[in-house]
């Protein structure tokens, strides 16, 4: 008798999942500035492992491939191997029988392709390109380079006023990153290695929480230097531009269009993520670091951007990417339809609409989207639908955010592309139609919708609006002498502004696209160091913190800790912050599982971390 | 062929209708098209492993292999050409770079050497080095069956010779091992040869395209050197067609044949058992009669011989009747004799007990 055995096979059935997890997030954990070859090396050679032993061309070919690939990652390698070595993963790609040797072929021929300049280095000057090499994760990627490690140590000993002088140090705004940042520092945390990434920004937000950013008093501002620079626009990067610049004594007048500061951070995230009162708290502590004087509702027009460049030693132009794209859709100038950026603008000066019993559509997908789509349930209105072309793993919104939106009542349309809005004879919006979608072949880097053979959707909706990407408000500084292209200021890698105007920097959102708030603090500390290097000055500001020295490193592996919201029924009937934050047990336990990169491995090194000051 | 289940396929140009299912390299063979191969066995689908038949399909992003890729309606073929034959060149170099010819001084000792389709594919396509410097092998040979050897130096690991041992001859002996970039063949071939469900039938060392897996006998001879006779193989009943390969005046070896009964396969007496006697000394040349006073075997004519076995079955028959004697015959007669013997038994002997032993 031969009876069978019921089970899936030896190391099936989910069995090496455990091990291809572990290798998983040592991918993710990949460390920043890493040479590309390198990474593609081990992944062929991985690959060379999958290999079933069938076919040749992957079975020796892989396995040469890689041997190949390595004298190139050792700087061995000549033009005429780089060449050989193109031919044989060519033959890989095309004559392996299954993806295990042909993907792992087509992977590395695409990053001879995505990394040429890298290839081409370790080919031509047998050296990884300048500036290649690992550094502390959580600092490198933060684009304001901010001491990570440092303040999770300070708050670590609950010492929560140094947590924010240390993140002051690169970042003027410790309060609005610990509410809204997108916290790219997390993504490559080396502890994902053993369980997840640190909560970063969760750390922070008790930070501040725990203490006022503006009762924590900022460094001494180094004496008059008797120069002045003019900041245009009083969001993250002009404000973070004018700290810094104050610090190193020179004289700030700062022009904000609008009646408040605080840029996209007041006028573009509603207050229910972040609090006016905290975000006050941010612009206080920097307006009092030194000689900084504040026009509000000074727009600046060709006229005037001549006379500030011509008045100012320099002018920092950070004004952001505030116009509000529209969709050339037909009944898309009928009443009831906004932009997204018309309707958040209006709520920054406390200007609320009234939703109640109105159905709403939101067109798009981006956390601006999520945003309209949440402040039209705060404003009562009986249903909020999202209509995205895309299906939801597509969207940019933050997961967190659309879950959030989604907990609050907010139904999400997938796969619908709007076609037209219906008008009624009074010129009032009642409804948006759409053409179903299917989602099909990925197309630069992501899956594009195409028309589904199904019906138009009609979605009845009292008011639609549109949050599908934001443009900035060129055509004054273009006039006077600024250079932009496809709605972004041109500038140098050192944010020096391209045109006719000799003194002149350009950051943030208008240099960049509509991007994150932490970005534009980034540009506006790039952009403070350079107009003083600019000036003819080398200023060392004052740093009044240090970094605790480091404990050993907790090898137990632990839950992350979440930051949760209050009960959706509970937050979605005001505008008050829906975050609740960590206790300070949680906060604790999240701090004890930083590594210290910044002193085990790389970070002890010269060239091991990535700072501007 | 039956029209409702052609399909119409262009090869480099020429039309061909082939049934629904057959693979573009039989369809090729229809046209007369040669596509060179190494892993491809006979008529069925091959593995693919060697992807040394790879072609190109028109609207296709790779190319694909002959051997196992079923025609389709409308199919325009490719088989030569800039972007097939660099991946046969490159696969060929590959394999050429895993078969180890340190071991036979680069052919120069092997007993395939001339008859070795890995050889003759390289010839063919232009492939004279391996695709890398390759370290000399020293894997132990597995020799200890009597008739089969196996140099695992020289194996390229086509598994030609499991398809064979499993799917062909179903013996289910010969397995490939530790899967991935280190695969091997494990051929029950090693000093347990006897302990192994092996049947030594050869029937892998006959799918083999290079010298890794061979019978012994090749050691004394040369491909060139023989001269093929087709028979039927004397051994059984089944009537395998085989070739006696013939050196010398002296039958060296046989090579098995695409016989209607045998298709290709042979068992190890058809393929080991049945001509090394044609030369034996013990070989009785003419009848014996035993002489009761010496006890001795004397040399007889046919006649005295004939009548004496007539006069004794005779002698049989009337004493103890026709149930008491039978008729054996051996399996290596022919159907004819066989039946002969069997007429016999019936009219002469008086007995239905008649039977024979091919059941090999």
């Amino acid at each position: 008798m031969s009876m069978l055995a019921f089970n899936s096979g030896v190391y099936a059935g989910g069995q090496l999942d455990d091990l291809a997890e572990r290798m998983q997030r040592r991918a993710q954990t990949t460390p920043p500035g890493m040479c590309p070859v390198t990474l593609a090396l081990a992944a062929l050679e991985q690959s060379a492992e999958q290999t079933c032993g069938k076919c040749v061309p992957c079975r020796e070919g892989l396995p040469l491939l890689a041997q190949k690939v390595r004298a190139i990652a050792e700087c061995r390698a000549t033009e005429r191997d780089f060449q050989e070595t193109l031919q044989l993963a060519h033959v890989i790609a095309d004559a392996s029988d299954c993806a295990i040797g042909w993907q792992a072929a087509r992977d590395f021929l695409y990053s001879t392709e995505a990394y040429a300049a890298e290839y081409a280095s370790h080919i031509d000057r047998h050296a990884c390109l300048p500036g290649t090499g690992q550094s502390v994760p959580c600092e490198t990627e933060c684009p304001a380079h901010v001491n990570v490690p440092g303040y999770i140590a300070l708050a670590a000993q609950g010492d929560l006023a140094g947590t924010i002088a240390m993140i002051r140090k690169d970042n003027p705004f410790p309060t609005a990153c610990g509410y809204v940042c997108e916290h790219p520092c997390e993504a490559h945390c080396r502890r994902r290695l053993i369980d997840a990434p640190i909560n970063i920004r969760g750390i922070k937000k008790y930070a501040v929480d725990g203490v006022a950013a503006d009762t924590v008093p900022t460094p001494e501002a180094l004496p008059a230097s008797g120069r002045s620079v003019a900041v245009v626009g009083a969001g993250p990067s002009g404000l973070t531009a004018a700290y810094f610049l104050a610090l190193m004594g020179h004289h700030v007048d700062v022009f904000e269009a609008r009646k408040q500061l605080g840029g996209m951070m007041r006028y573009g995230i509603p207050a229910y993520r972040f609090p006016r009162e905290k975000l006050d708290q941010d612009i206080r502590a920097i307006l009092g670091a030194g000689d900084i004087d504040v026009h509000c509702e000074a727009p600046v027009d060709a006229a005037r951007m001549a006379e500030l460049s011509a008045g100012h030693d320099a002018v920092y132009v950070a004004v952001g990417a505030q116009g509000g794209k529209m969709l050339d859709l037909p009944g898309a100038d009928a009443e009831g339809v906004m932009s997204a950026v018309d309707l958040l603008t209006r709520i920054g000066d406390g200007d609320y609409p009234d939703f109640t019993g109105k159905r709403v559509v939101v067109i798009g997908g981006g956390n601006v989207a999520m945003d309209c789509a949440r402040t039209s349930v705060r404003a009562g209105a009986a249903s909020v639908q999202v209509a995205y072309r895309r299906r939801i793993d597509d969207m940019t919104a933050l997961r967190t955010e659309i879950d959030s939106a989604m907990q609050e009542g907010v139904e999400i349309l997938m796969l619908q592309s709007p076609e037209r809005i219906e008008v009624d004879e009074a010129g009032h919006c009642t409804a948006l139609v759409t053409q179903p979608q299917f989602i099909g072949a990925v197309k630069r880097g992501r899956p594009a919708p195409q028309k589904a053979s199904k019906p138009p959707l009609r979605i009845p909706a009292d008011v639609v609006l549109i949050a599908v990407g934001q443009a900035i408000e060129s055509a004054p500084f273009e006039e006077a002498g600024m250079e932009a292209d496809r709605a972004r200021f041109i500038a140098t890698p050192q944010l020096k502004a391209a045109g006719s105007l000799p003194n002149v920097f350009v950051g943030g959102d208008c240099q960049l696209g509509p991007k994150t708030v932490i970005l534009a603090v980034g540009a506006g500390k790039v952009a403070a160091r350079n107009i003083d290097e600019f000036m003819g000055y080398h200023h060392t500001l004052n740093i009044d913190v240090e970094a605790p020295s480091p404990r050993p490193n907790d090898r137990q592996a632990y839950g992350r800790v979440e930051v949760h919201e209050r009960l959706p029924h509970e937050r979605r009937c005001d505008f008050e912050g829906v975050e609740l934050g960590m206790s300070e047990e949680e906060a604790l336990q999240e701090c004890g599982r930083c590594l210290r990169c910044d002193h085990y491995g790389s970070g002890a090194m010269l060239g091991g971390r990535k700072q501007y000051v | 062929m039956s029209n409702e289940n052609l399909v119409h396929v262009t090869i480099d140009g020429c039309e061909v209708c082939a049934p629904a299912g057959e693979t573009i390299l039989h369809a090729a063979l229809r046209a007369n098209i040669q596509i060179p191969r190494l892993c491809a066995l006979g008529n069925d689908a091959g593995v693919g492993m060697c992807r040394v038949c790879v072609v190109e399909v028109k609207g296709q992003d790779a190319l694909v292999t002959a051997c196992n890729t079923p025609v389709a309606e409308g199919m325009e073929i490719s088989t030569h050409g800039e972007r097939v034959e660099a991946s046969r060149r490159m696969s060929l170099s590959l394999i050429l770079a895993e078969h180890g010819l340190n071991s036979t001084n680069y052919c120069f000792s092997c007993r395939k050497n001339g008859d070795c389709q890995l050889q003759a594919v390289c010839n063919a396509l232009g492939v004279t080095e391996p695709a890398y410097p390759i370290p000399a092998q020293d894997k132990p040979h597995r020799d200890s069956n009597p008739f089969l050897e196996f140099d695992p130096n020289l194996c390229i690991r086509c598994q030609r010779c499991v398809v064979a041992c499993n799917e062909r001859a179903c013996n289910h002996t010969l397995h490939t091992a530790k899967r991935g970039a280190r695969l091997t063949i494990e051929a029950p071939f090693g000093p347990d040869w006897d302990t192994t469900g092996c049947e030594s039938c050869g029937c892998c060392a006959a799918a083999c395209p290079t010298g890794a897996l061979i019978e012994k006998r090749r050691a004394t001879y040369r491909s060139w050197e023989v001269e093929p006779t087709l028979t039927t193989c004397p051994h059984c009943g089944v009537g395998c067609q085989l070739e006696l390969l013939v050196k010398d005046n002296r039958v060296v070896d046989t090579r098995a044949y695409h016989g209607a009964s045998n298709k290709g396969l042979l068992c190890v007496k058809g393929r080991s058992a049945s001509f090394d006697f044609v030369r034996s000394g013990d070989r009785l040349t003419t009848p014996l009669i035993k002489n009761h006073d010496t006890g001795e075997f004397e040399p007889a004519s046919w006649d005295d011989a004939l009548d004496l076995v007539a006069r004794r079955f005779t002698e049989l028959r009337e004493e103890y009747g026709g149930e008491a004697l039978a008729a054996f015959a051996c399996s290596r007669s022919t159907d004819e004799d066989i039946y002969m013997l069997e007429k016999m038994a019936r009219t002469a002997f008086h007995t239905n007990n008649v039977d024979n032993c091919a059941r090999v």
